[in-house]
């Protein structure tokens, strides 16, 4: 059992990593909807995170009923119980994950680890459903389509810095909460993919003017600039690839 | 030589030196009456034995005289006892409990470790029965003649915990009238209904003997259809209502205070914390009968009145804590010190401690691990804090029970012993492990095992935190000005702080307005006008009518809220705020109200009889329709006051006409606490009362009666005949439901403080924190929070008024140190966090690499959603860091099980 003040504080990640570790199974309880003992009513995200994640589990084939939320009071402790004994059943008859499920488990713990890497992808680009305040359970279902999921796992966002435009400026490198762009001044940045979070910070970062970042949805990323390669050399030197910015004063 | 248990009502035994129960407070053992030395001057062996020697036996009583300035009485009530009348049975048929008996049986640290058994055999009961009002609601010898309030929600509460140990039992609730009018009493009235085989059975039932065999009791009782039935139980609860103290004759005697004739306090409706001698006042059921929640508003409200006499001597007697400086062990290695508590044996007899604290000692960094007997006793602290200092211990880990009740002790225990309380951790080995595996001992030792193993990972990442010291502006803001509001002002202003009274309305006032008299005759249009002055010429409050909020800004001890009033536009600087804001009365839809004159509401009827209106003078006879707007798909929660209401008003209409016939088409009659003693008056006055059922609702339309005079005639089955019936009524009266004011959504946001389920203020806790929020600084009192009579009004709005004191006679606040905080290299400004902040608690701002996200953490409650849907973990919810909970989640399941 790991408390936290609120349901709507659990991440993605914590349900990926009990998972990971061989849990074979997740509940999470929270308070009745609607009546949250915050103004934040952050069991409707947790709600969300719940239906987000079952539908991830089955796209990569395990089974969602390993995967449990109840909504109860602090006085319901008899309710907690039926649902805690109800959960224990389901398990049970489910199996050990990746056994019942038929994924070996360094193949579970491969594609647990891969969509691991997504969370804060999934995490932007699912905000907004995400945070939604589903009163409806009519709407539970289909609040999240497993073509949503397919879509957002083939068209994953990466950021590359065109070597071309890149004016090597320290702006996006200074912004990117991961510090995944390498370079400096006089170095053409590069962002390391492995590193990269995809939160877009650098596509915005980067002055307009220059133009270098874009963000490619699931296709290839070009092979990052060799480091001997980086180097620009500016007024009137001809090495490197930088001959457009030569004349342009860095900021 | 054991002794029957008092505390376990008898049913167990004990001996003469024990500890009165598990929680006691002080939790030291002492030596009751049934000691062999103290009857037969022999034995003494405990005296010997005590190392301490700590026992003294020839202790006798002593005098003590103390000065002081004012007297609480708050002797609570005792239990009836049914042995008073043969005919319940009790003590002369082993399978009849009563309700205090079988609340024993169903406890954990009970006479039979939690486990229901019945006297005769030891064996389950699978068929139980509860007879309600038993010696209430009864005008017979020995029985008392009102309600007390309390037993068919406990009851209920009896039935849900009988089906958590054994869901298939049958339970059969024997009721007159299922009195459900508390908050969220009528919800949970509904839950019970809908668990199988439970029964409610509207019919008084009396105990006509037992199967000498199996020891069955058989009740009898009558039906409506089958008429008197006889039917065996395998056991019987009586739910025994409220008698007052034992010894209220000599209690009234010895403080000069005059008590009812039921014998509980003489109080005086208007202010119902004062006796008849100044300076004594009452709390708690001493009043009459009462639930915990307006006990515990009672406690605080005596306390202010308390607090309004004595304000010139505040703080004088008070000394103040001093902690050793704290050490700073943030660089340090973790030292962890992890203490097993038994909880007498709550803990101890299902998980097996010493297992447990063996396989704790080789977690890494553990360097203490001990068992405790009660880690929240007053010797166990203290070897914690003496072993914090010996082996500095930079970690405390408490496996024991729930942090929710214990969990600040412990924290203090660590400031004790040096260190930042944010050190401790709580592992929930109690309700989460012993309490719900009983009969899975090994499963039970396994599982605690693992859930102070996932504490001890966790305290590892724990770090120290700061909390913030607010200054308290020393004025208040009551919003409302109504009863509640100026009675809660008032009392707030008397002890010397300055009360800006807000009233959306040109008067003072309120519901109050409206209201005639009480139940008890008072004239409250008297006490009101007397209330008003009473405002205005007190110099500390400035009252704000025609008021408008424009904004709320602020937090605990610093709020600030902008109005328009007919004083112009305002900004009021302000430490606390009461929301005093009331209801609404429920406009009609249903029975042609609003189509014809002759149907009206039970407060339009109240006015009409004050200004002698000929309507009510002349009808000949009126019909009263309870549960309008309320009790139903619409609003599930019963209002409460209707009951009292429309039997005061039925007694108005015998007071002008005894011949007028009245009668009072009713769901449950739910006349609580004394009240009832006037809806018995009604019937002996002749009221008529016709039960009506949500299946078969009553109909209204006009007609004429058999005289020719236009009528309205309502039709409604009689559940006796099974016909249906048609009354003539010259005057309709709705019993309208009591709603939640228009105002309550935008006021609750304002403020930032929730509605419940039913449109009304969600309180911090229903019973524990009836006058407060979640929100600190934010306080509840009057219809705002609930339907409520007049007493029990003026009741919340002084206990409001002596939580607020409790706040603003402080000049800091400390706020909790658990809240997010920002890391600015990581913040990428997306906003994400701000977004779902309802609080309002983030803001950004320019900083050299854009704008950034920034906590201010005094209104920052600790939620932690943003720090969920912060992409790149920037924003972090202190004390329940991503660190924090995966060191847990990965400290459950240990490497070499995790390859399966």
């Amino acid at each position: 059992m790991v408390r936290v003040m609120c349901s709507g504080r659990i991440d993605l990640a914590h349900i990926l990593r009990a998972f990971a570790k061989g849990a074979d199974g997740v509940f999470i309880g929270g308070c009745r909807l609607g009546e949250c003992n915050y103004l934040t009513h952050g069991n409707y995200h947790a709600l969300n995170l719940v239906l987000l994640c079952k539908k991830i589990f089955e796209h990569i084939g395990l089974n969602p009923r390993r995967l449990q939320i109840a909504f109860m009071s602090g006085g319901e402790g008899n309710l907690f119980a039926a649902e805690a004994d109800d959960f224990s059943k389901t398990i049970k008859e489910l199996g050990f994950i990746g056994q019942a499920d038929r994924i070996g488990p360094s193949q579970l713990e491969a594609v647990l680890a891969d969509v691991g890497r997504l969370v804060p992808f999934i995490t932007i680009e699912k905000h907004a459903k995400l945070t939604a305040r589903l009163k409806d359970a009519a709407d539970w279902e289909n609040h999240f389509s497993l073509a949503e999921i397919k879509q957002l796992f083939d068209q994953v966002a990466s950021y590359v810095i065109d070597p071309a435009k890149c004016q090597a400026c320290m702006i996006c490198a200074r912004s990117c909460p991961v510090e995944a762009i390498e370079g400096g001044k006089g170095l053409i940045h590069v962002i390391a993919q492995d590193r990269c979070i995809r939160c877009g910070t650098c596509l915005n970062a980067c002055p307009p003017r220059f133009g270098a970042v874009t963000r490619i949805d699931g296709g290839p990323v070009p092979p990052p600039l060799p480091v001997d390669k980086r180097t620009i050399v500016r007024k009137g030197g001809q090495e490197g690839k930088k001959s457009t910015s030569t004349e342009r004063a860095l900021p | 030589m054991e002794y029957p248990d008092q505390y376990n009502q008898d049913i167990s035994t004990n001996k003469a030196v024990h500890i009165y129960f598990a929680q006691a407070i002080p939790l030291i053992t002492y030596i009751d009456e049934s000691c062999l030395y103290l009857k037969e001057k022999k034995c003494r062996i405990c005296e010997s034995m005590c190392k301490n020697e700590a026992i003294d036996l020839h202790q006798i009583s002593r005098k003590m005289e103390l000065k002081v300035a004012a007297v609480i009485l708050s002797p609570g009530y005792d239990v009836f006892d049914p042995k008073v009348r043969d005919e319940y049975g009790y003590g002369r048929l082993q399978n009849v409990v009563t309700g205090m008996d079988y609340e024993r049986l169903l406890c954990a640290t009970g006479p039979y470790e939690g486990r229901i058994l019945r006297a005769s055999d030891k064996r389950h009961p699978h068929n139980i029965a509860w007879i309600q009002c038993v010696g209430s609601r009864r005008d017979s010898e020995g029985d008392n003649d009102y309600c007390s309030a309390v037993c068919c929600t406990y009851a209920q509460k009896q039935v849900i915990l009988t089906k958590d140990h054994n869901s298939g039992a049958a339970c059969t609730i024997f009721h007159n009238d299922v009195r459900s009018y508390g908050k969220g009493f009528e919800a949970y009235y509904q839950r019970v209904q809908e668990f199988p085989d439970v029964r409610f059975v509207r019919s008084y039932a009396s105990i006509a003997g037992e199967d000498p065999e199996t020891r069955n009791v058989i009740i009898r009782y009558a039906t409506e259809s089958q008429g008197v039935k006889e039917e065996s139980f395998d056991m019987v609860v009586l739910s025994v209502g409220l008698n007052p103290p034992a010894d209220h004759k000599a209690l009234a005697k010895t403080f000069g205070i005059e008590i009812n004739r039921h014998g509980f306090c003489q109080i005086d409706s208007a202010n119902p914390m004062v006796t008849t001698r100044p300076g004594i006042f009452v709390s708690g059921a001493f009043q009459g009968p009462m639930d915990i929640p307006e006990s515990v508003f009672t406690a605080s409200a005596a306390g202010s009145q308390c607090g309004e006499l004595l304000n010139y001597r505040r703080g004088k007697l008070t000394t103040d804590r001093i902690y050793p400086p704290e050490r700073d062990c943030a660089a340090d290695e973790p030292r962890i010190g992890v203490f097993v508590c038994h909880c007498g044996s709550n803990i101890s007899r299902v998980v097996d401690v010493p297992d447990t604290v063996a396989s704790i000692r080789s977690l890494p960094h553990v360097v203490h691990v001990q068992d405790q007997l009660f880690s929240c006793a007053t010797n166990s602290m203290k070897a914690i804090v003496d072993t914090v200092k010996e082996k500095a211990l930079n970690r405390v880990v408490i496996a024991a029970c729930s942090p929710r009740t214990l969990e600040p002790l412990f924290r203090d225990t660590l400031r004790e012993a040096g260190i930042n309380k944010y050190y401790l951790d709580m592992a929930n080995i109690r309700e989460h492990c012993s309490w719900c595996h009983v009969r899975e001992k090994e499963a039970a030792t396994a599982k605690a095992r693992d859930i102070i193993r996932m504490s001890v990972a966790r305290s590892i990442d724990l770090e120290a935190l700061q909390e913030f010291d607010l200054p308290v502006n020393k004025a208040a803001l009551v919003v409302g000005g109504g009863l509640a509001g100026m009675t809660c002002a008032l009392s707030i202003a008397e002890q010397g702080h300055d009360v800006h009274l807000l009233e959306r309305e040109s008067e003072l006032g309120g519901t109050a307005k409206r209201l005639h008299s009480t139940l008890d005759g008072r004239d409250v249009q008297a006490d009101l006008t007397k209330l008003i002055r009473r405002v205005y010429s007190h110099p500390a409050i400035h009252v704000y009518t025609d008021a408008v909020i424009t904004e709320a800004t602020g937090y605990v001890g610093n709020f600030v809220t902008r109005l328009t009033s007919e004083k112009g536009v305002t900004a009021i600087e302000h430490g606390a705020v009461v929301i005093a804001i009331g209801a609404e009365e429920y406009r009609p839809v249903e029975y042609l109200y609003g189509e014809d004159e002759r149907v009206l509401t039970n407060l339009e009827l109240g006015e009409r009889i004050a200004r002698e209106d000929d309507t009510v003078s002349r009808a000949r006879s009126v019909m009263m329709i309870q549960c309008v707007g309320c009790r139903n798909e619409d609003r599930g929660y019963c209002s409460r006051v209707c009951c009292s209401h429309s039997i005061k008003n039925a007694l108005k209409l015998k007071e002008i006409n005894p011949d007028m016939d009245v009668a009072v088409a009713f769901r449950d009659m739910r006349t609580y606490g004394f009240n009832e003693t006037y809806y018995r008056e009604a019937s002996r006055k002749g009221v008529r009362f016709i039960r009506w059922t949500p299946a078969d609702p009553p109909g209204v339309e006009r007609a004429r009666a058999g005289d020719g005079r236009p009528v309205l005639q309502v039709a409604l089955t009689d559940s006796v005949l099974g016909k249906r019936l048609a009354f003539d009524a010259d005057l309709l009266v709705l019993a309208a439901a009591v709603i939640p004011p228009e105002s309550a959504q935008e006021i609750a946001s304002l403020f930032k403080v929730p509605l419940g389920p039913d449109g009304f203020f969600q309180e911090g806790h229903v019973k524990l924190r009836p006058v407060e929020f979640a929100a600190s600084g934010v306080f509840l009192c009057g219809l705002a929070h609930y339907p409520k009579l007049i007493p029990e009004a003026v009741n919340q709005a002084y206990g409001a008024a002596g939580r607020v004191l409790a706040l603003l006679s402080n000049d800091i606040v400390t706020v909790s140190g658990a809240v997010c905080e920002v890391h600015e290299r990581t913040c990428t400004g997306c906003g994400a966090c701000a977004a779902v902040c309802s609080y309002g608690a983030i803001e950004f701002r320019k900083a050299k690499q854009g704008q950034k996200a920034v906590v201010n953490p005094v209104i920052c409650k600790g939620d932690g959603l943003c720090n969920a849907v912060c992409p790149t973990g920037a924003i972090v919810l202190k004390h329940f860091t991503d660190r924090q909970i995966l060191s847990q989640i990965d400290a459950l399941i240990p490497e070499s099980t995790a390859a399966k």
